[in-house]
């Protein structure tokens, strides 16, 4: 089945970064007579990337998307998997004429409905009813459309009994599932969603995830599915596309495209804050490391010890936790410790040998008082891989059956 | 792979913006729909919460029209050709409020709507749009306030003079929505990268109203600067207007001639300008 029903070619979006502040308008008129000219961009700097690390100039223009190409098959769910800032939410509105691109082009066969957010458009003050067909008339439905799926709408959004209600009464549970119904019996030919699986009980996103593949495997629909959680793009998506700083680093079936994502994603053992900074209850320094130094790979067969300097004040319930998790973000243990006074400000945290079984862990850590105040946390930035030095369970391959804490247990 | 495709065979085909496209008919045409929950939107959560509701479409004018009747008919002594001042400044302020209120509405689209237009596709067209056809309600109500008042007036012996020219009343909407909205989206783009203009509409539209004959004749004005007030193409409307159903005033037909291009620039003008600016729009903001 060769019929491609989304073709990107070229696509490149061009942003300036920082402030609008003065000489932007005498930029424009630049900017504008160089391309009534058919110049380039005189201030367009070539070969930039969107490197999130450097601090950006302002003024400066940025390629949130960079020579973009690839095409979509008709019934085909493509995960777009990539870090924050890749430019995935960006080619989204690109694709759903929420903005248009800097060049390139995007043709695609039959209509398009984008799904950024559940619920657009509605309003408080009208009832659960009307609120349906605002939210489906926005989404690109006709009354008619609307008028013949309203029942099915309503079931499946547990919302029948509150129709007449108005949607402020709503609780926001329901004003969510209410927004994901309407969106879910849309019927375009190329169906783009970003994140909105994030919303809901559990029990509402299971629901989501089979309407989902019923409207690719049933509907012969296109979907275009943008997400940070593997497991349900693994779930959803046949073939997935990676992006890279504003471009397109690899395409293939979506496991080999999470393996790449995972491997791509380089993280340090360390972590010192700028000394000139000094500030008060602050992480400054953290490592992973077996001794006093930080180390990336740590032997199956040695102990792990996490090691924190932090400056604090003393603060009735300020505490000191982490958490340790696989890259396909499963917590596998979490510790913290409540401060106090006594406490001397280098912290060592000790995990026992032959614990963790081979493979890559990042460990998130946080000085927060609980469900009130966050002070500094350190997330996705520290990680470290377990060698294998010997495990019962190196002759196995890895990759198919994924350990993660060895068993204390014993044979009797 | 079948390399002979061409642009045919897609429905949707996105490029950069090129300059100036003009409003593609048939796609606001499927969005009718929209267009029409828009202004149900409006007219349903206008007044919640109010306990008047809809009466104040009917208080507004009446006050202002006594208020008028007070400054400019009783104290400043401005002559109203004759006729009855209490339809002479109702008239003028009924069809002024359309253009007022259009106006309005249509010159905030990207900054009321910025939330929505991040998130999701449709012609931008159809908010001013919408907004166009929820004020004609207003306006439907306020006329037959109008009504209401110059029958009585008429009935009581004022001396009003109907005549064939209300024909031409469709006409005068017509002009009021495209100057109104055709300003309104050209004010509403400007305003969208630099909002400094912003602090201009507030008085705009009260100097603008005083510009316009809604409280004065034409003819009370000196003959050197009639030409010059004439220019003004709200003059002509609303002149238009008051004749039709007062018989006083000015109705010429290069008046309404040179209304009509006045309005059919506004709104190429408007929509041009507002087509540039919906493109980029989610950038700048």
């Amino acid at each position: 089945m060769d019929d491609v029903v989304l073709k990107i070619e070229h696509l490149t979006k061009i942003y300036q970064l920082g402030e609008i502040g003065t000489g932007t308008l005498s930029h424009d008129i630049n900017r504008w007579w160089a391309k009534m000219r058919g110049k380039e961009d005189p201030f367009l700097k070539v070969g930039v990337s969107n490197d999130r690390t450097q601090k950006a100039q302002k003024g400066e223009l940025v390629k949130v998307l960079d020579d973009i190409n690839f095409e979509v098959k008709r019934g085909e769910v493509l995960g777009i998997i990539g870090k924050n800032g890749a430019g995935k939410s960006t080619l989204l509105k690109v694709i759903s004429q929420i903005t248009s691109p800097t060049s390139g082009t995007i043709k695609a066969k039959g209509r398009i409905a984008s799904l950024l957010e559940v619920g657009t458009g509605m309003h408080p003050e009208m009832t659960g009813r009307e609120n349906v067909y605002l939210n489906g008339t926005i989404l690109g439905m006709t009354k008619k459309e609307i008028d013949s799926k309203y029942d099915e709408i309503m079931d499946f959004a547990g919302c029948s009994k509150y129709a007449e209600t108005p949607v402020k009464r709503y609780s926001s549970g329901m004003k969510v599932r209410l927004g994901f119904a309407v969106a879910a019996f849309l019927e375009p030919e190329i169906l783009i969603v970003d994140e909105v699986l994030a919303v809901g009980d559990a029990e509402f996103q299971k629901k989501a995830i089979g309407k989902m593949q019923d409207i690719s495997k049933g509907g012969g629909r296109t979907v275009l599915f943008v997400s940070h959680n593997m497991g349900s793009v693994s779930l959803l998506c046949n073939r997935s596309i990676l992006l890279e700083n504003g471009r397109v680093s690899f395409i293939g079936n979506t496991k080999e495209t999470i393996q790449q994502y995972l491997s791509s994603a380089k993280v340090n053992s360390e972590f010192k804050r700028d000394k000139s900074l000094g500030e008060i209850n602050s992480i400054e320094h953290f490592f992973v490391g077996d001794r006093n130094e930080a180390k990336d790979e740590i032997l199956f067969n040695d102990e792990i010890v996490f090691s924190w300097k932090i400056n604090f004040e003393d603060l009735p319930g300020l505490t000191l936790g982490f958490h340790i998790k696989t890259p396909e973000d499963v917590i596998v243990l979490a510790d913290e410790i409540i401060l106090s006074k006594e406490n001397k400000k280098e912290l060592n945290y000790l995990l026992p040998k032959t614990f963790l079984m081979p493979g890559e862990y990042f460990v998130n850590t946080a000085l927060h008082i609980p469900n009130q105040m966050v002070y500094d946390k350190l997330y996705d930035k520290i990680g470290f891989n377990i060698v294998d030095s010997g495990s019962k369970r190196s002759k196995y391959n890895s990759n198919s059956f994924k350990i993660i804490v060895n068993s204390p247990g014993k044979w009797d | 792979m079948n390399k002979r495709e061409n642009n045919d065979d897609w429905d949707i085909i996105i490029q950069p913006k090129s300059g100036f496209l003009f409003v593609n008919i048939s796609e606001l045409w499927r969005y009718r729909d929209l267009i029409a929950m828009f202004v149900r939107r409006d007219v349903v959560t206008l007044y919640k919460q109010t306990i008047l509701g809809p009466i104040w479409f009917v208080l507004q004018p009446i006050m202002t029209t006594v208020i008028y009747m007070l400054v400019f008919g009783g104290i400043a002594q401005i002559s109203t050709d004759g006729a009855p001042q209490i339809l002479f400044y109702l008239s003028g302020i009924t069809i002024w409020n359309y253009f007022a209120d259009t106006f309005n509405a249509t010159s905030q689209t990207f900054k009321t709507n910025e939330q929505i237009f991040s998130k999701v596709y449709f012609p931008r067209l159809v908010m001013p749009i919408s907004k166009v056809i929820g004020g004609l309600i207003k306006f439907g109500i306020q006329f037959a306030l109008f009504l209401t008042i110059y029958v009585i007036v008429g009935y009581q012996g004022g001396d009003i003079r109907p005549n064939w020219t209300i024909v031409l009343l469709p006409l005068l909407l017509i002009y009021m929505a495209g100057i109104g909205m055709g300003a309104g989206i050209l004010f509403t783009s400007l305003t969208a990268k630099y909002r400094d203009l912003n602090f201009l509409l507030a008085f705009i539209v009260q100097l603008l109203m005083y510009a316009s004959a809604v409280i004065f004749p034409v003819s009370s004005v000196p003959e050197k600067y009639q030409t010059i007030i004439l220019l003004n193409p709200f003059v002509h409307i609303i002149e238009a207007f008051k004749y039709m159903f007062l018989g006083v005033g000015h109705l010429t037909l290069n008046g309404l001639l040179y209304t009509g291009v006045m309005m059919l620039v506004t709104v190429i003008v408007g929509v041009l300008i507002f087509n540039k600016t919906e493109k980029s729009f989610v950038d700048t903001v």
